[in-house]
């Protein structure tokens, strides 16, 4: 169980979350969403542990995640950043193998042993993320769809339980959102705690399991994607009157006023 | 990254001896029998020899860390304020006139590298952020630049003058077996402290926040990261004045042939650095100059080219 109580984060001496209390669980996709400037970003950060809490904490199964030695955190929780920034041009293999890097040197795991499952979850990660065929290429030389992929085999690779993703969809097209989407909600369904900041509000409405709205840093609604989605949340944090429409699983959010 | 490692160590290994035979007198089977040939190789090119090879190790392995550390390819060891630092240490030596007493200059140039290391940690260090880190070490870099000037504008005679500014150009002529035992110990010491900050190089190539993520301490690695440049940076000044380009130019040369992780690059970098300064020094030697062509200059007038045409690649990839 990953917990935040009464959490506070402070960016350049300016409050971004405030009282933000929840407990997320594993096996369900969790979507953070909210307008630019919410504290998305920056509450998923201190969740992950990467940001300190200006006031409150946050507890990692029981324990303060920001007091849980950094690689060992770094095994249970993995993270993707907004900005998949690779700075030299690494092969697509070399890169999902960083996500190992926690994992090297634990104390009772023998040399061997530990080569043989860094191997075996880097294959499961590449495979994963239909890494396969890219294995040898260049970053520079992949698609943004390729990239996102790739960003997320490396956080896959690291087998953590925790996977927290800040806008892994972004940027990508209408079949690759969803093949990504898809693919959190199985590692989420597989029993890990999948956590994503969201800007597409249908991919959250179609894909996660609860969504967390907040605006201003507060939590303004935390519940199934059907009510904290509603209409009346989105036209009151968005201030854009808007419909769903379609089927559960399916949904489209029209926006604007639609004729009666 | 073994083979690579294992081809340039034997190409060390072929080129220093080939090195102990040039100079203004070859010693060598075809060439005339040159007097006094044991001392010459056993107590100037020798010595000589494996300071080349230790500096440019130093040097090639560093600007490895640099790159890796400050995510940049146009980074070089220097950027820190170390080289400088160390540069007016010595400087202040041979201004007290306190360079003909063995050991004072090398020391002298190593509190200098200390004081700017020290320097660097107290206005940077709290923070782990390598943005500020690198404004720091080029504050560091421009005093330690502008009290040098300073030095030579007040020096008590011209000889003194002539002796910082010669000195300040970088060379190995005349060094001894005695520079070799202060240089080569802190330069694989700092190159150890280096080697071991690899993997979070590695996670560093995702970015600061992602390396973090991946169980990177940024402010651990920074005192890292200052240890290591400041031992190989300060011990290379220390015996051989600042010598440019190397830390910038090796790590570009090898990375084609590496996964191109930085923890893949140091080892070959040091080693290609390590051939690079003893090809260069044994050149500047037995080129028929009236006096020999300082090894700093040298690299630098090989270095500035090379820069350049590094810039319009990078110039060209980014439009």
């Amino acid at each position: 169980m990953l917990m935040a109580s009464d959490l506070a984060v402070s960016r350049a001496h300016r409050k971004v979350v405030e009282d933000v209390s929840l407990a997320l669980e594993p096996g369900v996709l969790t979507a953070i969403c909210g307008p630019n400037g919410a504290g998305k970003s920056s509450l998923l950060a201190a969740l992950a542990g990467l940001l300190p809490a200006a006031g409150g904490a946050v507890k990692l199964g029981g324990r303060g995640v920001s007091s849980i030695p950094a690689r060992e955190r770094a095994r249970l929780i993995g993270f993707l950043p907004q900005q998949a920034d690779v700075a030299w041009d690494i092969s697509v293999a070399t890169l999902v193998s960083l996500g190992r890097l926690p994992w090297r040197s634990v104390p009772g795991r023998p040399a061997r042993a530990s080569r043989d499952a860094d191997r075996d979850a880097i294959a499961k990660a590449m495979t994963a993320m239909e890494l396969d065929l890219l294995a040898d290429r260049p970053v520079s030389q992949l698609s943004g769809g390729e990239k996102a992929r790739a960003a997320m085999g490396r956080v896959l690779a690291g087998e953590p339980d925790w996977i927290l993703a800040d806008e892994p969809l972004a940027n990508l097209d209408l079949s690759h959102q969803q093949a990504l989407a898809v693919s959190l909600k199985e590692q989420a369904n597989a029993g890990r705690g999948v956590v994503v900041v969201m800007h597409d509000l249908a991919a959250a409405m179609n894909h996660a399991g609860r969504v967390i709205v907040i605006d201003r840093g507060r939590i303004v609604a935390d519940n199934i994607p059907e009510r904290a989605l509603s209409r009346e949340v989105i036209e009151n944090v968005w201030q854009v009157p808007c419909q769903w429409l379609g089927e559960r699983g399916a949904r489209a959010l029209a926006m604007g006023q639609l004729p009666a | 990254m073994r083979r690579l490692s294992l081809l340039l160590l034997l190409a060390l290994a072929a080129a220093l001896p080939l090195s102990l035979l040039a100079g203004r007198a070859w010693i060598a089977p075809w060439a005339d029998p040159v007097p006094h040939a044991t001392t010459i190789l056993m107590e100037l090119r020798l010595p000589r020899g494996l300071l080349a090879v230790v500096i440019g190790a130093g040097l090639g392995g560093a600007g490895a860390a640099m790159q890796g550390y400050l995510r940049n390819p146009l980074a070089d060891p220097g950027l820190f304020g170390i080289a400088p630092g160390a540069a007016f240490g010595a400087v202040m030596a041979l201004f007290l006139g306190l360079a003909s007493v063995p050991f004072v200059l090398p020391a002298f140039a190593l509190v200098g590298a200390g004081g700017a290391m020290a320097l660097l940690a107290l206005i940077a260090g709290r923070t782990g952020g390598i943005a500020l880190f690198t404004l720091a070490g080029l504050m560091i870099a421009s005093l330690a630049g502008t009290l040098t000037s300073l030095a030579i504008s007040l020096s008590p005679n011209p000889f003194a003058t002539s002796e910082i500014v010669t000195w300040l150009m970088g060379a190995l002529t005349d060094r001894s077996w005695a520079d070799l035992w202060i240089a080569a110990p802190l330069t694989l010491a700092g190159l150890a402290v280096l080697w071991r900050t690899g993997p979070s190089l590695d996670a560093l190539t995702l970015g600061e926040q992602a390396a973090v993520s991946l169980g990177v301490e940024a402010k651990r690695l920074q005192w890292w990261i200052v240890l290591g440049i400041g031992l190989v940076i300060g011990a290379g000044v220390a015996v051989a004045g600042i010598i440019g380009f190397v830390g910038l130019m090796v790590p570009h040369l090898v990375r084609p042939f590496t996964d191109r992780r930085p923890s893949s690059l140091i080892l070959p970098s040091a080693l290609a650095g390590g051939l690079l300064v003893l090809v260069a020094d044994t050149i500047c030697r037995i080129l028929p100059m009236a006096s020999e062509l300082r090894l700093g200059i040298a690299l630098s007038l090989l270095g500035a080219p090379f820069f350049l045409a590094l810039l319009l690649r990078l110039r060209r990839e980014l439009a």
